[in-house]
């Protein structure tokens, strides 16, 4: 019985068991004295239904998840002496010949009777295992039912227990979010510190060499990889800058006059054209970046006789600009817009003109807010991956001009992960290390900004 | 004192600097500033609209040929002696269109010629005639009229991309192509058509014969799985949120990590998923159903944050009443004021669905950029999506895979505007002012 038919089965059940809880709620009360029932019949059949599908479905999940490991713990018990004592990294490679032989992939080795009676015997293990579960599975199912089924009776308090059981399930969805975030540091976290074992923290955060590619044999040239992020940081914050240089004064200068200079006829028609810009993906920003803004860019440089390289800071930083505009300008607009109109009242009364005001009245009162949109506006270019990868280069250079080639955190992470690496060299764990960084650096922005921003809020509500 | 000597003091005054004659001086000057000031403010945004302008023009001036293909006519002679009739799938099909073309040319012989001659027509039209044989077995003997798809530099060399002026070398159509295509275009023997190879078929190496069926197939998959996780999953979060957990350090510690992750850049729940998801619970590489796992935690912020706004613009006198006739709590919540909060919920839902749909970055970790050819089938099959093949084809150097890769753009752009379409007719239509 394959998994999908026995959901669909225990579904079906549940169906069932709906209707039976409900027609047996109906006959205990009675026909003439239907009021007599605690809840109305339609909560009997829901929680017989709960109580059929819920239970099964978690036994389900929980065999599902663990029958894997059982079975192969079983079958390497079985395996001959010399091959049980190999060590754990051989030992898994015949694992994975076994396994590929009862899926019928071609294994790499010649097979050996032993080998072969092994996959049987997981074949075997597995058909067992499927059986037991469907069998087990549908009998809790029918159990559970029948035990509630019994049950129901007008002093029953179903409506209760399923708005408990209902209750439950929305507390389990909200913590959704916590898990994520532990799921991320912990997934980062492991590795960055598998990878500090081997290169030492310091040669990490402080070190000026960044050439990560780790020579396969021992004795090749250049076996040691370097993994000195400075050269990526430096790049990353390059890049940012330049976007930043693009965005803050675009995006402040369009916020301004959006909400304290544009009629509303104006401001509904740009408003969002601009916030165009914020949906489309960066993939395609990153095409632009790569094949218009770069070459535009290199001929425009050599034409006045200045060498550019063909995937300069300048295009990618550029290109991110753009991308920003929307994200400061709508913050901007929001923090603008909350500065009450008595302060801009009072300055006009004082003679002042509408950019005066604006300038020492309105910013000075909005900077908390603006500067925190801005600290989110860095924090996503930070992160920012397409882009750069697209249109930044690979080569780690410490430089500070925007006309030659850097590299970001992110172009990193994803040239050391994409493609078929083994998962224990430094390349692939210095990636996670960068990961590592980064996730603690838009986090503390996030929080900086997310913190000013409220505290700005606050002031004026 | 007098009228005059008012006059003298004022007088006076203005030489050494009355407030008002100083504010009057400064005037021409102040307002020179304000209008400066807000022609800033107009440059930014006409600066901002024009950078818009220019991708879109970019994009779609570069996208739009590649919904055309050239085509060329042949006359292929369907030789029974090379075509058995028990081998028909695996028979010598490029042979038959080898033979057609040096019939047309017979003064072609030199060896390398032959191969230029050759080449000049898509691997694509073996596939056809091969179709067109399976088909139809009575054709064979006969010789047929086909229009068959060109090379991808002869297709360039038809939409005018390539420069006749360049000397031949760092040309990638010889001379002597030229020539032919010159012969068969007077002859009225090539033509461009609608390119529903684009819209109907997988990657491939050869630029004629890919499509973004098998890329949006994936990104079906992948966003059928997260708007089956996310949208119930963030639903069900924003309610207990909104309307039954009370204030408490619990519920501080889930609002504060909901805001984070928001911001968290995609590239990392990427890296999660690949620790998580693929080397820990050891699901496959590259399968939708791991790209929707991903994207599920990236768009589970995006539908809680919109999901408790609109339950929150429903007001509390809705609650009132339900209780107020007897209703309990989870009645009030799933009777009156979830069906009330609905448009708002579907709105938030489709705006992070197709914030989904435009995403590649995580989906790079989890290995959806491998080169696939075949369309998945199932949410396991190894798969890529719209957006990564973007990525793909903008890494290659073919000329004619710019051209594909800006007609994926305008796709992908075209169902991200239409579903944003659809998130503000669902907006105007159903949403209540209260």
């Amino acid at each position: 019985m394959t998994p999908s038919f026995l959901i669909i089965l225990l579904l079906a059940l549940s169906v069932f068991g709906y209707h039976a809880g409900r027609r047996r709620a109906l006959s205990v009360a009675g026909e003439a004295d239907a009021p007599k029932l605690h809840s109305r019949p339609v909560y009997y059949g829901i929680l017989t239904a709960l109580w059929c599908g819920i239970p099964a479905m978690i036994l389900f999940v929980f065999w599902l998840a663990f029958e894997p490991a059982i079975i192969t713990n079983i079958v390497v018990a079985e395996f001959p002496a010399e091959i049980k004592n190999l060590q754990e990294s051989r030992l898994n490679l015949v694992i994975n010949d076994v396994k590929n032989l009862v899926e019928g992939n071609i294994v790499s080795s010649e097979t050996k009777t032993w080998l072969q009676s092994a996959a049987d015997h997981y074949k075997d293990l597995q058909v067992v295992s499927k059986a037991a579960l469907a069998v087990i599975a549908l009998s809790l199912a029918i159990i559970c039912a029948l035990v509630v089924w019994r049950k129901i009776s007008p002093q029953l308090r179903a409506r209760n227990h399923v708005e408990r059981i209902f209750k439950y399930f929305l507390i389990a969805c909200s913590t959704f979010a916590i898990f994520t975030t532990i799921g991320i540091v912990l997934s980062v976290l492991f590795e960055a510190v598998r990878f500090f074992k081997v290169i030492p923290i310091t040669d990490f955060l402080f070190g000026l060499d960044w050439s990560p590619q780790m020579a396969i044999r021992a004795d090749q040239v250049g076996s040691s990889g370097a993994f000195g992020a400075i050269p990526v940081f430096m790049g990353t914050l390059m890049i940012s800058a330049i976007a930043m240089l693009v965005a803050a004064p675009l995006g402040l200068m369009a916020a301004i006059y959006l909400s304290e200079y544009a009629d509303i006829k104006i401001r509904a028609v740009v408003k969002p054209l601009l916030e165009i810009l914020a949906g489309i993906p960066t993939v395609v920003y990153g095409f632009f970046a790569a094949l218009t803004v770069a070459p535009f860019i290199r001929n425009t440089g050599s034409l006045i006789g200045m060498d550019v390289s063909s995937e300069s800071a300048l295009a990618a930083g550029l290109v991110m600009g753009i991308m920003i505009i929307p994200f400061v300008s709508s913050l901007s607009d929001d923090v603008i817009n909350a500065v009450p109109q008595s302060m801009r009242d009072g300055s006009y009364a004082l003679g002042a003109t509408n950019s005066e005001t604006i300038k020492q009245v309105v910013i000075p009162a909005a900077l908390p807010g603006i500067v925190g949109g801005i600290l989110l506006a860095v924090s996503r270019a930070i992160g920012e991956t397409m882009i750069v990868v697209m249109a930044a280069g690979l080569t780690a250079n410490l430089t500070l001009n925007p006309l030659k080639t850097v590299t970001t955190v992110t172009v990193q992470i994803v040239t050391l992960l994409v493609g078929d690496q083994e998962f224990d060299s430094p390349k692939t764990l210095a990636a996670f290390a960068l990961g590592l960084m980064l996730f603690i650096v838009t986090l503390v922005l996030n929080i900086i900004a997310l913190f000013v921003v409220r505290k700005y809020r606050e002031q004026y509500e | 004192m007098n009228n005059s000597e008012y006059k003298q003091k004022a007088l006076d005054k203005s030489s050494s600097g009355r407030t008002i004659e100083m504010v009057n001086k400064s005037l021409s000057r102040r307002y020179k500033a304000e209008r400066r000031f807000r022609r800033y403010g107009q440059v930014a945004i006409i600066i901002s609209l024009g950078f818009l302008c220019l991708l879109f023009i970019s994009i779609i001036s570069k996208g739009y040929p590649a919904f055309y293909q050239t085509f060329i006519q042949i006359d292929v002679f369907l030789d029974p002696d090379v075509l058995p009739k028990d081998k028909l799938s695996t028979a010598n099909y490029p042979g038959l269109i080898k033979k057609s073309l040096s019939s047309e040319f017979p003064e072609v012989e030199l060896r390398r010629e032959k191969k230029q001659l050759y080449g000049m027509v898509s691997i694509g039209a073996y596939y056809q005639i091969r179709k067109m044989v399976m088909k139809n077995r009575d054709m064979i003997g006969t010789t047929q009229t086909v229009w068959v798809p060109v090379d991808d530099d002869i297709d360039m060399l038809a939409k005018g991309h390539i420069d006749r002026n360049t000397p031949e070398l760092e040309r990638r159509v010889k001379d002597i192509q030229l020539a032919w295509f010159d012969r068969w275009d007077k002859a009225g023997k090539i033509k461009k058509r609608f390119n529903t190879t684009f819209f109907t078929s997988g990657d491939s190496r050869e630029p004629e014969m890919s499509g973004i069926w098998g890329a949006m197939a994936g990104s079906l998959y992948v966003l059928v799985v997260t708007l089956l996780l996310s949208f119930p999953i963030g639903v069900a979060a924003a309610v207990y949120l909104e309307e039954f957990a009370s204030k408490s350090r619990w519920v501080d510690l889930i609002e504060v990590n909901i805001n984070n992750l928001a911001a968290v850049p995609s590239i990392v729940f990427g890296l999660l998923g690949l620790a998580i998801f693929i080397n820990f619970f050891g699901l496959p590489r590259s399968a939708p159903l791991v790209g929707g796992l991903v994207l599920t935690l990236m768009t589970l912020p995006i539908i809680i944050i919109a999901s408790r706004a609109a339950l929150q613009s429903v007001p509390p006198s809705i609650r009132q009443a339900a209780l107020g006739v007897g209703a309990s709590k989870m009645q009030t919540v799933f009777h009156h004021v979830f069906p009330l909060a609905l448009p708002g919920i579907l709105t938030g839902t489709i705006i992070g669905i197709s914030r989904a749909l435009g995403e590649t970055a995580p989906l790079l970790m989890i290995g959806m950029v491998a080169f696939i050819v075949d369309v998945p089938g199932s949410f396991t099959d190894p798969s890529t999506v719209l957006p990564v093949q973007i990525y793909l084809w903008a890494d290659s150097p073919e000329r004619a895979f710019v051209e594909r890769t800006s007609a994926a753009i305008l796709v992908l752009l075209a169902l991200l505007i239409a579903t944003n379409f659809l998130a503000v007719l669902l907006r105007n239509r159903f949403e209540r002012r209260w």
